[in-house]
């Protein structure tokens, strides 16, 4: 450990007053909590993450006058992660695998749209047109990633020229065949998917998810447990387990607490009640509003996505490409096909955004998802996906885009105005990158 | 080779493979039996690991053809060649570092469950028993090849190559990163594999390694293969005269001999 020698200097120099002493049992905790995190096998950059997180939330809280941490804020907040969350998802695929796509947040709006036009001008009758409008957009999206796959993979295009001309392409035929327009409304069973009071679980439904995450949490734990022991591997000490799976399950049902302590709006509760003849208790119906769907969506593509990067051949093979891509090629995997199935991935996980988006917005507009390409890198990259290629997690990049929506919604609250927003964001992008960088180094030292 | 009226297991004919002008494999033909070491020895730049590539499908040859116990076959990239039993330890190893060392063993063909999963408990298990053969001290199975030395890593790349019953297995410097004790293992591995029927390809620096190893020894030289001799007709310092001068020893003249002991 390299903190050993800085603990004895504080301790060896001068006479040992009383903050000096404090200092030493400060640092002997540190190295011996260090240790402790390093036998439970956490991923310690995704500790730091939620701690850092956590930092944020408490000062924007401090700082707002409580303002901050208040189940209606956090509400919102993940709803207005999801969209970023779901991209980056992709995106650290595509950038474990040495390669970059610029063009998302131009096919997002392009998918977006598209989505809107079934809605609004192709289907506008048909019962089932959210089903038909999702179809389209997932296969549109779909066959783009593999277009812009295929040129990179098989026709040996930089993946960066390649997304900078699709950036360019998709967002110009959007302007082209919108004409400006803007179409709405979307179909309300559509509308469900952007979230909001409506486009939510509620109560109970929200205490189920959770308590069928807990039991995958738990069953993940005592199935490796049992594995490990067949194969009579060394095994992760049992409190280090009891403690995962205490602090997992905490964790979980917490979050369910504050989407369930979160209620309708007052007026919203109202036509509710009117509209189903209940009579309203005095101070009006609370109706929790529970987990919004967009992040449940953002839940299961994150699961999905977790196990298709590390439990699947395709997701190895990603890593592979990117910790080697000659080693790769010998080790007798099909690069170039496995370089296009990530794009065609992305361009599904646009495609999902896209639709979340939308029917938030509850509109096809031509400005949608434009930037959002930036803070999609962004957010895999806060989250220790590396440019080196070979390196990054699913769950850190959801972290990411939580973390920079956390700052944005932060500033927000805090009337900080955009251009200053975009100031520290960008700060804080490159400081994250950096101390990771750093701290790296350090440790393979 | 007494008797060499069977079939070799691997044929290669008038292979070529030219790099813009240079031509790094310039019409060479060479066989290998089952159950025999072929040494491969040359300068830096003689072709020996050109050659090799093209068995291993890392490279295709501008023309020539292999054959596989006497069959025509097409080689265009390595999971052809694997599916003819042709493992290679690259000089390079070619390990991907920021992943296992049963991940990398398994790189390819990957063991998986009944749905398809990644089964990587089997992974670990399978290499845990391979390296306990190959490398009795290698214990760092869940850490990234990077961290490992360069001892291990060569382990890794020797593993991965003798784990699935190859046919053919071809060793690009197989001992290059190895310590004294390593090396010994390597040497008595090939031995082993040897008289299982496995025909190797060792190409190696050191001329001590490959006569101890092989039955034949082939030199390259520009490209071109001088001469393939069997292992007890010929003296190393005939080999070395080979491989600096690229002639047979009947070839070379006493002035040439003489400038070569300056």
């Amino acid at each position: 450990m390299t903190d050993a020698p800085a603990t004895q200097k504080v301790t060896g120099g001068g006479s040992p007053g009383p903050l000096r002493s404090l200092l030493s049992v400060l640092g002997a905790g540190l190295t011996k909590l260090r240790s402790l995190i390093g036998v439970t096998e956490v991923d310690t950059r995704l500790l730091g993450m939620v701690v850092a997180l956590g930092v944020i939330w408490i000062g924007f809280n401090i700082v707002s006058g409580g303002n901050y941490l208040t189940p209606r804020n956090l509400w919102n907040l993940s709803v207005q992660s999801s969209s970023i969350a779901i991209m980056a998802t992709g995106m650290v695929l595509i950038i474990v695998s040495r390669n970059i796509d610029l063009s998302v947040g131009s096919l997002l709006g392009f998918v977006g749209y598209t989505m809107a036009m079934v809605q609004v001008v192709w289907f506008p009758t048909s019962p089932l047109v959210w089903a038909i409008a999702l179809l389209v957009g997932v296969s549109l999206g779909a066959i783009i990633g593999a277009f812009q796959g295929f040129i990179i993979a098989y026709g040996k295009v930089p993946a960066f020229i390649v997304t900078l001309g699709g950036y360019l392409v998709w967002r110009g035929l959007l302007f082209e065949y919108a004409q400006g327009q803007t179409l709405a409304p979307m179909d309300p069973t559509f509308q469900l998917l952007g979230g909001g009071p409506t486009g939510s679980l509620g109560q109970w439904p929200s205490w189920m998810v959770g308590g069928v995450a807990c039991v995958g949490i738990l069953y993940s734990l005592v199935n490796t447990r049992r594995k490990r022991r067949g194969y009579g591997f060394p095994l992760r000490p049992r409190w280090a387990d009891v403690a995962i799976g205490a602090i997992g399950c905490a964790a979980v049902l917490g979050a369910i607490l504050i989407a369930n302590s979160y209620l309708w709006p007052q007026a919203l509760a109202h036509n509710y009640a009117v509209a189903n003849h209940i009579t309203e208790p005095a101070g009006g119906l609370q109706i929790p509003v529970g987990i919004a769907f967009p992040v449940l969506i953002t839940l299961a593509v994150g699961v999905v996505m977790t196990f298709i990067a590390t439990r699947r051949r395709f997701g190895r093979y990603v890593f592979a490409i990117g910790g080697n891509p000659e080693a790769a090629e010998l080790g007798g995997i099909n690069v170039r096909r496995t370089i296009v199935s990530t794009y065609v991935l992305m361009g599904v996980l646009a495609a999902i955004s896209a639709a979340i988006s939308t029917a938030r917005l509850n509109a096809g507009v031509t400005s949608l998802g434009v930037q959002n390409e930036l803070d999609v890198i962004a957010a895999a990259v806060i989250g220790g996906t590396s440019f080196a290629g070979g390196v990054g997690t699913v769950a850190g990049a959801i972290l990411g885009a939580v973390v920079m929506q956390s700052l944005r919604s932060g500033m927000l609250l805090l009337n900080v105005p955009s251009p200053v927003q975009d100031i520290v964001v960008g700060c804080v992008l490159v400081a994250a990158v950096g101390l990771d960088t750093f701290l790296r180094r350090r440790s393979t030292r | 080779m007494t008797a060499p009226q069977t079939v070799p297991l691997v044929a290669m004919r008038d292979i070529r493979v030219a790099f813009g002008g240079v031509r790094a494999v310039d019409d060479v033909t060479i066989d290998l039996r089952a159950g025999e070491v072929v040494g491969l020895v040359g300068g830096n730049g003689a072709g020996k690991s050109t050659l090799m590539r093209v068995l291993s499908g890392a490279h295709v040859a501008d023309s020539g053809q292999i054959l596989i116990e006497g069959q025509p076959v097409t080689i265009t990239n390595p999971r052809d060649a694997k599916a003819y039993g042709i493992e290679t330890i690259y000089q390079n190893l070619a390990l991907a570092d920021n992943v296992d060392a049963a991940a990398n063993m398994f790189l390819g063909r990957e063991l998986v469950t009944r749905l398809g999963s990644l089964d990587d408990g089997a992974m670990e298990s399978a290499t845990r028993k391979v390296m306990n053969r190959l490398n009795p001290n290698f214990k760092n199975f869940k850490a990234p090849v990077k961290s490992l030395s360069g001892g291990q890593r060569q382990s890794v790349a020797i593993a991965r190559a003798v784990h699935f019953n190859a046919r053919i297995l071809i060793m690009d410097e197989p001992t290059a990163a190895l310590g004294p004790a390593e090396t010994a293992q390597v040497r008595d591995l090939i031995r082993q594999l040897k008289a299982e029927g496995i025909g190797i390809f060792l190409i190696s620096h050191d001329i001590h390694d490959v006569f101890d190893l092989s039955d034949r020894i082939s030199v390259m030289y520009h490209g071109k293969v001088v001469g393939t001799m069997d292992h007890d007709k010929v003296t190393s310092d005939d080999v070395l005269a080979m491989i600096i001068m690229g002639k047979k020893p009947s070839e070379v003249t006493t002035e040439e001999l003489a400038q070569l002991h300056v």
